[in-house]
């Protein structure tokens, strides 16, 4: 615990600004956590997929953006409209033909398109990294600056694969400019400093979460939205039809990770593997927060980053990483229903 | 109102009901009676769209609905109140209540039909905001009536209502149907507790192992010999 024991005593500022970005990071993955989420509570399917859907929305707004030269908001709500598209289209096309097989072949099947739509960006786009990243100014908050260079790190850290640091930072530095137009924002060696782009990737997250809190508890469909996740049958006989409840809940879900790769790609480059970055610890964190729960979901979302965040900054990006899936191991041991399971 | 012939149905290879006719008219309370397993749970879940009939014809004011997905059905009039109540024990009460008028039809008339449900039964009011999986049995069988009086309907279906209650209850509960049927809507219910049952409907019908063995009025087939042995306890 040396190097959390030495970031304590010998540099707190620089705990306080890891456990900033960490929450800055948790936002963002909340959202795509809720979405994941909400498609399993209701489905009781485990969409491998989600986060590569993600990703093409990414490439959607990179697109449209950097090469076809809309406007940031323009570009995003065409990711938005082509996540309800692809949540629609995954449901209607893969989840409802075998919405009666064994679960393990429905995980295969969302599993098998994700293989799919990796192979076919790879294909269409080659393995470059793009990114929108704002050309804001770096503000300071409340004493605390965020470098910029370990702002990036922190960026990469989400994907945890030390192979995609180290082409992402060759590409960023020494290669291929030709697919990101990057302005880097000067970088103050001894101060801090903490990303715009990051701050309202946050700001909107939340937001959009409030959202989604009211569709679910105020309005007929997102109400039987959670009803159809306690209890399949029994909302058929108020005169819903599961259907259109699956359709709408998919919907949902691909606008949430639309709106994801709003935020990210203003932040992260995106490229084929994307999906393999923030894939697994979206799961982790819907598997944590109790799978389902969209409560766990949230609060798990920011347990995972601060744990990444501040693991990152004490010892390495790595590390941080390997203290996230320790500890989600050992919480499995502990409560395999998830942090707010109730004790059998 | 409610006519069914010649309904068969069933589970993959078993055959839980065996050409089953039955009639329900409007304002009429009608039991179906039996031993366990005799298929009557099936055909309220024939009428409400649950499952599918083999063979057979189900229409309901001469509207032809043999085969209609149960979100249809409702849609027509027949609300079902399921076998283990089934209600959503993650939500408040109030919010089942609001899922009860989930259709369009329902909801223009929520703030009406809620009233109505509650002063039926005031301590749903009072345990509004409460989560329906902390009720009492009692409390939940009058939440899954009430849920199904959202929608609004002609004809409810009630399947095994004094499951599991505590004999106080019901005697209750069967005081509290008695009430819902007095407000003019058409019941058809299913219940093994054959004595309360019969005393409070019109007719009855005794269904056995899938076929319809007798049919007649409540308080004749409560004189039958073998109803009596076999269902009566005496």
């Amino acid at each position: 615990m040396s190097g959390l024991f030495d970031l304590v005593v010998n540099n707190p500022l620089l705990l306080a600004e890891a456990a900033l970005n960490g929450l800055l990071l948790g936002g963002v993955l909340a959202l795509l956590a809720l979405g994941l989420n909400l498609i399993f509570g209701v489905l009781d399917i485990v969409w491998i997929v989600y986060v590569d859907l993600a990703m093409l929305c990414m490439y959607l707004i990179y697109f449209t953006v950097q090469v076809y030269h809309w406007p940031l908001l323009a570009g995003a709500a065409a990711g938005i409209a082509l996540g309800v598209v692809l949540g629609v289209a995954v449901h209607l096309l893969i989840i409802t033909p075998i919405l009666g097989s064994p679960p393990v072949n429905q995980l295969l099947a969302t599993g098998g398109l994700l293989f799919f739509i990796q192979s076919l960006a790879t294909f269409l786009w080659t393995t470059d990294h793009r990114s929108v990243r704002l050309t804001l100014p770096t503000i300071e908050v409340a004493g605390m600056f965020v470098s910029f260079a370990r702002l990036i790190a922190f960026g990469l850290a989400t994907g945890g694969l030390l192979f995609f640091i180290q082409s992402l930072a060759t590409f960023l530095w020494t290669t291929d400019h030709r697919s990101v137009r990057l302005t880097l924002p000067t970088i103050e060696v001894a101060g801090m400093f903490v990303s715009f782009a990051r701050l309202i990737a946050f700001g909107l997250a939340v937001l959009v979460m409030v959202g989604l809190y009211l569709f679910l508890t105020r309005t007929y469909i997102g109400t039987a939205i959670r009803a159809v996740s306690q209890d399949r049958g029994a909302m058929s006989l108020m005169g819903a039809s599961p259907q259109r409840i699956y359709t709408v809940t998919s919907a949902v879900g691909g606008a949430l990770a639309g709106v994801a790769a709003a935020l990210l790609i203003i932040q992260y480059s995106v490229h084929p593997y994307f999906g393999a970055a923030f894939g697994p610890i979206t799961f982790m964190i819907c598997v944590l927060g109790g799978l389902g729960n969209m409560f766990g979901a949230f609060v798990a979302s920011f347990i995972m980053s601060e744990i990444i965040s501040i693991g990152g900054v004490a010892w390495s990006t790595e590390m941080g990483y390997v203290i996230a899936f320790a500890l989600f191991i050992v919480l499995m041991f502990i409560r395999p229903g998830g942090i707010f399971a109730k004790r059998q | 109102m409610l006519e069914l012939s010649g309904i068969s149905a069933g589970y993959g290879h078993f055959t839980a009901l065996w050409d089953v006719a039955l009639r329900v008219s409007a304002g009429e309370a009608v039991a179906v009676v039996g031993p366990n397993g005799a298929g009557k749970t099936t055909l309220l879940r024939v009428i409400s769209g649950v499952i599918a009939p083999r063979t057979g014809s189900l229409t309901f004011e001469g509207a032809a609905l043999t085969g209609r997905p149960a979100h249809e059905i409702v849609a027509h009039g027949i609300a079902h109140v399921p076998e283990g109540r089934r209600l959503f024990p993650g939500l408040t009460v109030a919010d089942n209540l609001k899922m009860g008028a989930f259709l369009p039809s329902a909801r223009k008339h929520f703030a009406e039909s809620v009233e109505r449900v509650y002063t039926l039964f005031p301590v749903l009011k009072e345990r509004r905001t409460q989560r329906a999986g902390s009720l009492s049995g009692g409390e939940q069988q009058m939440l899954a009536i009430g849920r199904a009086l959202m929608s609004r309907p002609k004809l409810i279906l009630l399947d095994e209502p004094s499951m599991g209650l505590a004999p106080v209850m019901v005697l209750r509960l069967f005081d509290l149907i008695r009430r819902v049927r007095a407000e003019g809507y058409t019941i058809l219910v299913v219940e093994q507790n054959v004595r309360q049952v019969l005393k409070l409907v019109d007719r009855a019908y005794l269904l056995e192992v899938g076929r319809i063995r007798m049919e007649g009025r409540a308080d004749e087939l409560a004189e039958q010999d073998f109803v009596r042995k076999a269902y009566v306890g005496l």
